[in-house]
């Protein structure tokens, strides 16, 4: 079972590379994905076994996290069928500059879209510290070469920044697996791996001092990697210069990737007993992300950026949600899920807007429930549930980490996150509002644009299912929530 | 024993200066080569009772990687852009040599800080795995050049890697195996993009990458 979660997506991305036809290989992205999905959902019910001497195991935080990566996966990969064969085999002038460009070739474009669910799915059932590192690496590898996939200057240079910041970051978090190694070699037992669940039963046994050290480490290595201001700085570029589909994928499943990779370096530490050393810091860290993605999002001019600041603004949430602690770790859990859904949803919506109106400029674009008005509709929709509205999931779960923090009693906290929360909402008001209402340009009124079966169906079903979360939480993925959360020090 | 140990880490310190020094890439990329070397046979010496098979395997294999297919990678793409040496650097080599004068002193103080567990022999192997790792860091920044930056990460990888290698009897062969192929591709990934950023904007002056801006 894990190895077919894993090997599937790697062969198909072997074989991808082969196939000529464009028709096969793009069945052949939907199909895995299918599978993929199928698979997570069969271990819903069965369970898996631990494989490999309990280096992969697929337990609650995974399966959470590995369900949210597959769902996200399965409807982008409808979607990228559909945006691939609208996009082959021409060459495609510039909007921006008006210079001409080509894509990767299609072959390798499936291929690392493929080996990137391969490696994230890696990463979600690691439970070797090590090779949750290599598998984390092995994401930006794979997905650098996505993110180039318009052959132009922009891209490159957005690619370069995510190649380097992230190597570099992750890097640092090799550094502090490397330190754990030293924290768990100070102990006198025999089993020195750095298999998680025994370094969770030796916690109390482990060098403090070298435990900290990797603590940070990994948290600004990982913490690169996921986003958290003032490491973010790759963000925005990669997610606004890559292809619409990559940016949903990007911070749908791959932040949360390295969010849980930030998550099981907690779990050592909190059975160390250092809970009140990694708590401040994500809570700063967390507070951090939400101002300084509030001060970018406010004035901005280019959506695709706007939406790139608010995934800071949401991983900054997430470590928040942690750092509090208590009730509000199972808001971050129910967050990380409601966050992917909707941000992916925004971003596929986004794609149709630029597809349409051929720009990024917020001030160019007025009239898409007009001209599109399915993604009119999934846009308004995308701004109310990204803004924390009711009904929709991300309401809840933001309540439940402000709760969280007034139960403690900790005033000035919930007064910036709520406050922080308020600007961006107004900010982000001000932009899609203005974009979904109005009259067309007539300049662009006249390009015919046809809106497909593949460009709404997968948004409009992460919609829903964000809707649906806000209105009910079945009971079975209530307890994997709990379950997950218990796991990082909350219920 | 611990004297080889204690010359391949003071050469890991020198070679780290003389990074920072050095303006010609190709002599870069040589002692990186150099260095890399040195890291491999780092973990042979540590063990009092002799090396295992596969510490051996896994020298040569590290040997091979970072002494022969980087500096060869690196040597094909800087045939192809033909750049030979780092012009105007953001810091001068004169302050990057005293900057790294600075550097190796936070270093012993880190290493003073951190103490190893006893079984770890060679007090220097602490400063000098975080010199190398702050050297690698500094290149990043303070040079222009993508080829340069590539550079910086492998020789910060080499500093991180002398923390590994104080490791390796703990760790399974697996693992770094993980690891290399991981640092393999990404070489190869970062050749390949600056061989694109090259050809897409014929330099490869990375302060010239700035059309994106918030």
């Amino acid at each position: 079972m894990i190895y077919a979660l894993i090997f599937i997506p790697a062969a198909a991305a072997v074989l991808s590379l082969m196939i000529q036809n464009d028709r096969i290989r793009r069945a052949l992205i939907v199909g895995t994905a299918a599978v993929h999905t199928l698979l997570v959902l069969t271990a819903w019910q069965t369970g898996a076994a631990p494989r490999c001497s309990g280096w992969l195991v697929l337990d609650q935080p995974a399966l959470l996290f590995l369900t949210i990566t597959s769902i996200l996966f399965s409807a982008c990969s409808i979607y990228a069928a559909g945006y691939l064969a609208g996009e082959s085999g021409r060459t495609i002038r510039d909007f921006k500059e008006g210079l001409f460009f080509r894509n990767a070739p299609e072959a390798v474009f499936s291929a690392c879209l493929l080996a990137f669910l391969a490696t994230m799915t890696l990463t979600a059932l690691s439970q070797h510290l090590a090779l949750l590192w290599v598998a984390m690496e092995a994401t930006t590898l794979a997905s650098a070469p996505l993110i180039y996939f318009h052959r132009h200057h922009r891209s490159l240079e957005a690619a370069w920044k995510y190649l380097l910041i992230c190597s570099v970051g992750i890097a640092l978090a090799l550094l502090g697996t490397f330190f754990i190694g030293i924290a768990v070699s100070h102990t006198s037992v025999e089993d020195k791996s750095l298999v998680l669940s025994n370094l969770i039963q030796q916690g109390s046994r482990l060098n403090l001092t070298w435990l900290k050290a990797a603590m940070l480490l990994t948290l600004v290595g990982y913490g690169t990697k996921m986003g958290l201001a003032p490491l973010h700085t790759w963000l925005p570029d990669a997610h606004s210069e890559s292809p619409s589909v990559i940016s949903a994928l990007l911070s749908g499943a791959l932040l949360n990737c390295a969010f849980l990779g930030i998550l099981r370096i907690v779990q050592v530490c909190r059975a160390a007993g250092l809970e009140d050393f990694y708590r401040p810091l994500l809570i700063l860290f967390g507070l951090l992300s939400m101002g300084w993605a509030a001060v970018f999002i406010l004035g901005q001019g280019d959506f695709k950026r706007m939406l790139a600041y608010s995934s800071v603004e949401h991983v900054g949430i997430l470590a928040l949600g942690i750092g509090i602690g208590t009730g509000a770790v199972f808001g971050s859990m129910l967050h990380a899920v409601n966050h992917s859904l909707t941000k992916a949803m925004l971003f596929l919506a986004a794609g149709n807007i630029l597809g349409a109106f051929k720009t990024k400029t917020i001030s160019q674009v007025s009239g898409v429930l007009e001209r599109l008005p399915w993604t009119g509709i999934l846009w308004l929709a995308g701004f109310l549930a990204i803004t924390g509205m009711p009904p929709f999931g991300l309401f809840l779960s933001e309540f439940a980490i402000a709760k969280a923090m007034i139960e403690q009693g900790r005033f000035g906290i919930a007064a910036a996150f709520l406050g922080v929360l308020t600007l961006i909402f107004a900010g982000m008001a001000s932009a899609f509002l203005k974009m979904a209402q109005g009259s067309v340009a007539p300049e662009t009124a006249e390009m015919s644009h046809r809106e497909s079966f593949t460009h709404v169906l997968p948004p409009l079903a992460l919609g829903v299912l964000t809707l649906l979360l806000g209105l009910y939480v079945p009971p079975a993925v209530n307890r994997l929530l709990h379950e997950a959360a218990a796991a990082f020090g909350g219920f | 024993m611990n004297s080889a140990v204690d010359l391949i880490l003071i050469f890991l310190i020198l070679s780290n200066l003389a990074l920072l020094g050095l303006s010609r890439l190709g002599a870069c990329i040589r002692v990186a080569a150099l260095q890399g070397v040195a890291l491999g046979l780092l973990p042979l010496f540590l063990v009092e009772s002799g090396p295992a098979a596969h510490q051996l395997f896994f020298s040569a294999l590290l040997i091979g990687l970072k002494g022969i297919v980087f500096p060869w990678l690196l040597t094909v793409v800087l045939r192809e852009i033909q750049v030979q040496r780092e012009i105007e650097p953001f810091i001068g080599y004169g302050s990057s040599l005293a900057f790294g004068t600075v550097f190796l002193i936070v270093s012993l103080w880190l290493g003073s800080r951190l103490p190893l567990p006893a079984s770890m022999q060679s007090g220097l192997i602490v400063p000098s795995a975080f010199f190398t790792i702050m050297s690698g860091f500094f290149l990043i920044i303070a040079r222009k050049k993508a080829l340069t930056q590539v550079l910086g990460y492998l020789v910060l990888e080499n500093g991180i890697y002398a923390f590994g290698a104080a490791l390796s009897e703990n760790q399974p062969v697996l693992i770094e195996l993980g690891i290399l192929l991981d640092l393999f591709a990404a070489a190869f990934v970062m050749g390949i993009a600056v061989f694109h950023i090259n050809r897409e904007f014929e330099h490869i002056d990375t302060d010239k990458l700035s059309g994106l801006r918030t």
